[in-house]
């Protein structure tokens, strides 16, 4: 009875292997060969091809819009998810459980509904938007639309990140400093920021690659023009349909090289944070 | 700097932490805020320093209202229970960050907040730390530059929330022992919170004892011990014998027990409170009380000899407990399981219900036969 008892499920070799078989399967027909197929598409009608379909006036017009999105969303949502994740873990105040619990809004909406709700708002139609037409600012339509959905988008991924490390870190070391003389600034610069930078750069890495990658949001309020609101992701479908299957895919590679890149910042930045939790164990290791 | 503590009221929600609380700290005195948890003492020292604000009542230091004055302004040096050290930054850095804060104007040169840190590392004696990383510290030493780095501001309040609370005994007995030196070397004034009440007693020049937000009573260990004016006092420091019975004329009965008391008080219901050192033990029961005993353990470990004894005949909530020297209880040669008398030389007299206890003693006139002392 009591070796019976020790005998843990997934124990027999079958029942692992089978696992781990069907693990690898899976992996490779949905990750992997897909990935691969992007490249070897994009690639199909040669270098040169390939070349001259990234250097396509639309498709470098999409590309500078595109980094001009991610370029703007980022810093405001490293802003604001700082500031958030600061008012919650720092502060009690009434309805604080509630916009924690408000801040993953934009992750439980689907991002069409999103984009639907912006052109309900801001539209030339909407309650803001007739407002803001009069006074002649469009913001639909045009690249200050897709800006606002991608913020809207990609806001909870800086201040996820942080709030829990933050509340674990408590505020006994702000208050340290503070009876030391130090000012509001000098506290975030010398002792918060040091403590969460790594999160705060993996919550920007994670923001940077929804925000250059996102769709269902943008395509609802940018009208697809070509060479004036269209993004790189609204430019591959763009062409899809256009029939240029091989330009749609050259495009397509260089939102999967930024998909990669982002993959090793990120495992980089998750192996930095993994040794900062645990100095002890690392500390003894070189000692 | 002294410290005037006038009037703080503060509230939690509906909680009332502190109620109306008053306390004068003169100029270089060491003061322990002794209490339970939840008491309150923890919640004054925060806003001694100003980390917390008080709903009503002013602060001064040295007759100046700082009640209004941000934390930053206060100047003085803060060592938190879990030491809040900068977990990025070097000892030397850490120690340093105060002068490294400052307007330059005001700021040393780099070569200078160099030496004062040396200096500061040197007088908690890790000077050779200080390269190291806070986590690769030992309580002990993360203690000693937590104080370090609350001194490099040279101020004039330090103040200690439970500042040896997670330190073992040992480690616990040598830092208090510094803290003691290292204040009477710079004499600035400090409060300190502690829950032990060995250590507020060692440690302090006065005590406060705190309960439920309020100062049941402030005065130097000596008199706090000998005179508690209130039953949480009692109970709170130290051992204490209880021996609760109804009066009749001048004796007090439960049982087969008895005292009789020097001089007839009014109720009838009353607890008789006696520290260990105040009862002393006889073979036989004396003329002024009878009050039976069996011997239940024996220590032999420390300066004296402490027995823990049992009620035979009336009972008490706790087991009695009582301290001979090594010399008697090498002529008695107690054991376990024998009985005994207890003699109440001093006892402290209260009401049931009472709070303030009443000192009696007895002459030894009415003490006889000296002859069954042991």
């Amino acid at each position: 009875m009591q070796q019976r008892r020790t005998m843990r499920a997934g124990d027999q070799p079958l029942v692992k292997w089978t696992l781990i078989g069907l693990a690898i399967i899976t992996t490779l027909l949905m990750l992997v060969i897909p990935l691969v197929l992007i490249f070897d598409m994009a690639f199909s009608a040669g270098a040169g091809n390939y070349w001259d379909n990234l250097t396509n006036q639309y498709t470098r017009h999409a590309i500078g819009l595109t980094l001009l999105v991610a370029a703007l969303t980022v810093p405001i949502n490293l802003v604001f998810g700082v500031f958030l994740a600061w008012l919650v873990t720092r502060f009690e105040f009434p309805g604080r459980k509630a916009l924690i619990t408000l801040i993953d809004i934009p992750f439980a909406v689907s991002p069409v509904v999103a984009g639907l709700l912006y052109l309900l708002l801001y539209g030339s139609n909407g309650w803001i938007g007739s407002w803001l037409m009069d006074n002649e600012v469009q913001l639909m339509f045009a690249w200050p639309g897709i800006v606002m959905v991608t913020v809207f988008v990609t806001c909870p991924f800086v201040a996820r990140e942080l709030i829990p490390l933050m509340q674990q870190q408590g505020r006994e070391e702000e208050e340290a400093g503070v009876v030391l003389g130090a000012t509001g600034w000098q506290l975030f610069r010398r002792i918060t920021l040091p403590n969460i930078q790594w999160a705060l750069l993996y919550g920007v890495v994670l923001t940077n690659a929804r925000a250059v990658g996102e769709f269902g949001a943008v395509s609802v309020v940018s009208g697809n023009i070509r060479g004036e609101t269209n993004t790189l992701s609204l430019h591959i479908e763009l062409l899809y349909q256009d029939y240029n299957v091989v330009g749609s895919f050259a495009a397509a590679s260089l939102l999967a090289g930024i998909a990669l890149i982002t993959i090793v910042v990120k495992s980089f930045v998750e192996w930095r944070q993994a040794r900062q939790r645990a100095p002890l164990a690392e500390l003894s290791d070189g000692r | 700097m002294s410290i005037s503590i006038e009037g703080i009221t503060k509230n939690f929600g509906s909680f009332q932490a502190l109620k109306n609380i008053s306390l004068e700290i003169p100029d270089g005195q060491l003061v322990g805020l002794l209490g339970p948890s939840g008491s309150g003492k923890t919640t004054l020292l925060r806003i001694i320093a100003g980390l917390e604000s008080a709903d009503e009542g002013r602060i001064l230091f040295h007759g100046e209202d700082v009640t209004r004055l941000h934390v930053r302004e206060r100047r003085v040096g803060f060592v938190f229970q879990h030491y809040a050290l900068f977990r990025h930054m070097t000892v030397a850095q850490n120690v340093a960050f105060g002068l490294d804060v400052l307007p330059s104007r005001e700021r040393p040169p780099a070569a200078e907040i160099h030496k004062r840190v040396q200096m500061l590392l040197e007088m908690v004696q890790l000077g050779h730390l200080a390269d190291r990383y806070p986590a690769q510290l030992s309580g002990g030493q993360k203690q000693r530059i937590a104080l370090a780095r609350a001194l490099s501001m040279k101020p004039q309040i330090l103040l200690l929330d439970e500042p040896f609370g997670a330190l073992d005994a040992k480690v616990r007995k040598d830092l208090r022992r510094w803290l003691r030196t290292l204040h009477e070397e710079f004499h600035f004034t400090s409060v300190f919170v502690t829950h032990d009440q060995e250590e507020a007693l060692e440690l302090s020049d006065q005590v406060a004892v705190m309960s439920a937000g309020k100062i049941e009573q402030v005065d130097t260990p000596q008199k706090l011990y000998a005179q508690p004016s209130s039953r949480f006092v009692f109970d709170f420091l130290g051992q204490v014998n209880v021996f609760r019975g109804e009066r009749s004329d001048s004796t007090l009965r439960q049982g087969d027990a008895w005292v009789r008391l020097p001089d007839a008080a009014g109720a009838t219901s009353l607890q008789l409170y006696m520290r260990s050192h105040e009862v002393r033990l006889q073979t036989t029961p004396a003329a002024h009380a009878h009050l039976p005993l069996r011997i239940e353990s024996v220590s032999l470990v420390g300066a004296e000899v402490r027995l823990e004894l049992s009620p035979v005949g009336w009972s008490s909530e706790e087991p009695w407990e009582v301290g001979i020297t090594h010399a008697q209880f090498n002529t008695w040669q107690p054991q376990r399981g024998d009985q005994c008398f207890a003699v109440p030389q001093v006892a402290h007299l209260i009401e049931v219900d009472a709070h303030t206890p009443h000192t009696l003693r007895w002459e030894a006139g009415e003490m006889d036969d000296p002859a069954a002392m042991i």
